[in-house]
């Protein structure tokens, strides 16, 4: 059997699983819909959760993103995981007591206003939706590379696949999705890595491995493998993996990170769906366990990866010949190298002559004068896709044919959960807080029931077409989410739970200063809504250095200035919203308000 | 009032925690993942050193100890207030 049949095979009984659970799992009725009837176990709220959490992006990018930059980018490694701490303390169990469905509601009701309500609907659809075109695109892309279809199909099938049990199962049916799709992901994401631990170092646990030293039989054989891939990498010119970097700017970047996760509302409302205070506390310490599976392990896969292609290039080290053609076109170990160029994600092309391929870092000084001394004509590899670290590791540690279709169904569940996750965010804004609470308040429970499948349907259409047309700007957008969330949401949910005297004015004023300040400052070095060639200033002007994927963690300062002056300056809430503050602090009687 | 003034030492006991487990969350993560890396350069680890180690696993092993530990010890918290469920 071809390896594209036997990914077909493998990714179609994931799709008949998801299937199978959505028809099991229908909603019906809001409280189902919108909080799968608060009757999630916290075990599986959290399995949910990280499904929910983990993007195209965890599975499918981090890894290369670590691999490249070595210690610089362990930034999203603690960004993504740390804000679940935050989350945990400062979020969602009282979110969870408050005991509705949106996280807009939560601020409309505590701030005893539609103004407030509708600004954090706004920032909430940019949010989640900059968000939902790189699943969908992912998702494509995932199914492209793997099942030979044309992207375009891919996302077809994935927004149909998604479309069934969204629409059909809301919050319930995503929740027992997601745990499915979480089961394949990790299965698919640890399985080539301990296999990889295990050649170079002997060591299963691919986070232990990591600090191992080199098995018998490996480059470097009994040092460690930081040290090895340290020299393999300064010989070639590159820098050490395990350097240091601008220290400020690596932990700025990593709270706009932490804050934005914290604040993202497909996430904080997966909170919504257990039944009391207490399994919301447990519930994000589960989330996490689940998360640090992929974590813990993604920044081994990143440096074995680069350890092994290197070496593939390298076989003899610097000091020998490079790689022929002759064996990359022959030699079982290389065969991965023709599958991932006809991708257009690798790419070579022996410049010198030589009937050798010279990875090196050409930029580097002292590698030009070597490279004369041995008449290299620049780096040879030409194209290198840092994504291929993860799609391409089982078949460049040779591992067998159904792990390499694993991975496929592992993409594309990543994908997926988050995708549904965000679309539910979506769906419910408008269903529950523009159209219940704002347009029409007496819209009756079917009605809004219904109402919630269209804004699904309808959300999936835009999701579809914006990834089908990505805007030209995929990348920047989600530093867009991230610093958004930071400085936008995250701020006045967090006022409005430990500040009683945070009142309405400050709260809209708080978020508008948030989202306009992070907007501009984007805005000026991005373009204008990040048409390229409208931005005003460049990288060189950065204000005190710090780039617009940075910016995060001041948005939220002046949201909390602003907040303050402005609450400070204006009468001070009235009393039976400080009673809902006090209410939302205290545990009990959060099981009361399940069917509200 | 007793009930108020129990609702303010509980709410008091959760900021205490609160506060104390976010200083460790950013000693982990800020601090020996990336600020204090060089003072603690000094540490081996694994070929490496301990800063390095904070920041790819470290770190994120002090983040799921901290909730769990804030989980268990504010559920018991809310049974000495009594506003447990």
């Amino acid at each position: 059997m071809d390896q594209t049949t036997l990914n077909i095979i493998v990714v179609g009984l994931s799709f008949a699983l998801y299937f199978g659970i959505a028809i099991w799992a229908r909603a019906g009725s809001t409280s189902e819909f919108y909080a799968a009837g608060r009757g999630v176990n916290p075990v599986v709220n959290g399995m949910a959760t990280a499904a929910d959490w983990m993007s195209a992006a965890s599975f499918i990018s981090m890894a290369g993103l670590i691999a490249f930059s070595g210690y610089t980018n362990s930034l999203f490694l603690m960004g993504w995981t740390g804000g679940y701490v935050l989350m945990a303390m400062l979020l969602a169990p009282y979110l969870r007591k408050f005991g509705k469905y949106t996280v807009p509601e939560f601020i409309g009701d505590r701030y005893y206003s539609n103004t407030a309500r509708v600004v954090a609907v706004v920032s909430l659809i940019v949010i989640s939706v900059t968000y939902v075109i790189g699943q969908m695109t992912g998702a494509g892309v995932a199914f492209s590379r793997f099942l030979e279809v044309e992207s375009t199909t891919g996302l077809f099938i994935a927004s149909a696949v998604v479309f069934v049990y969204a629409v059909l199962g809301g919050m319930k049916g995503i929740t027992y999705t997601q745990v499915a799709q979480y089961v394949v992901l990790i299965i698919a994401y640890t399985i080539p890595a301990v296999f990889i631990s295990l050649q170079l170092t002997g060591n299963p646990i691919p986070g232990l491995g990591l600090f191992s030293t080199m098995a018998e039989g490996q480059v470097g054989a009994g040092q460690h493998l930081l040290v090895t891939l340290d020299g393999l990498l300064t010989d070639l010119g590159f820098n050490e993996y395990t350097a240091g970097t601008n220290a400020w700017l690596m932990a700025l970047y990593t709270l706009s990170l932490m804050i934005g996760t914290a604040g993202l509302p497909h996430v904080i409302i997966r909170f919504f769906t257990v039944p009391k205070v207490a399994d919301a506390r447990w519930s994000a310490g589960w989330a996490l366990v689940f998360i640090a599976l992929l974590y813990l392990t993604a920044p081994a896969v990143g440096a074995m990866a680069r350890l092994n292609i290197t070496t593939q290039f390298w076989p003899e080290g610097i000091q020998g010949e490079a790689v022929s053609l002759e064996t990359i076109e022959n030699d079982d170990a290389y065969d991965w190298m023709a599958t991932w160029q006809a991708t257009g994600l690798l790419g070579w092309e022996d410049k010198n002559g030589d009937g050798r391929i010279q990875y090196y870092n050409d930029a580097n000084a002292d590698m030009q004068a070597l490279a004369a001394e041995r008449g290299w004509a620049g780096n040879e590899l030409t194209n290198f896709n840092r994504d291929i670290l993860v799609l391409a590791n089982p078949e460049i540690a040779n591992l067998p044919g159904w792990v390499v279709a694993l991975i496929a169904a592992g993409g594309i569940a990543a994908a997926l959960s988050t995708a549904a996750g965000l679309l539910l965010a979506i769906s419910s804004a408008i269903s529950h807080d523009l159209i219940k609470s704002v347009i029409n308040p007496n819209i009756s429970e079917r009605g809004e029931l219904l109402a919630a499948r269209i804004s699904m349907a309808g959300a999936i259409v835009l999701a579809t077409y914006l990834g089908l047309n990505p805007p030209g700007f995929a990348a920047q957008v989600v530093a867009l989410a991230f610093g958004l969330a930071a400085a936008t949401l995250f701020p006045v949910l967090m006022m409005g739970i430990f500040s009683k005297r945070m009142n309405s004015a400050g709260a809209t004023w708080g978020m508008l200063a948030g989202l306009i300040s992070t907007c501009l400052y984007l805005f000026l070095y991005l373009g204008w809504f990040f048409i390229p060639g409208t931005n005003m200033l460049t990288a060189d002007q950065y204000l005190f250095g710090i780039p617009p994927t940075h910016f995060g963690p001041i948005g939220a300062v002046f949201n909390f200035a602003v907040a303050y002056l402005v609450s400070n300056a204006t009468a001070a809430p009235p009393k039976e919203i400080q009673d809902l503050v006090e209410s939302v602090r205290i545990p009990r009687g959060a099981g009361a308000a399940i069917n509200k | 009032m007793a009930e108020k003034s129990d609702n303010n030492a509980y709410w008091a006991a959760n900021i205490r925690l609160v506060t104390i487990s976010l200083v460790i969350w950013a000693f982990a993560s800020y601090g020996f993942g990336i600020l204090l890396r060089p003072l603690i350069s000094g540490i081996a680890v694994g070929g490496t050193d301990l800063g390095f180690w904070f920041a790819q696993q470290g770190s994120i092993l002090v983040f799921l100890v901290l909730i769990f530990f804030y989980a268990w010890r504010m559920n018991k918290i809310d049974k000495e207030h009594g506003v447990d469920e």
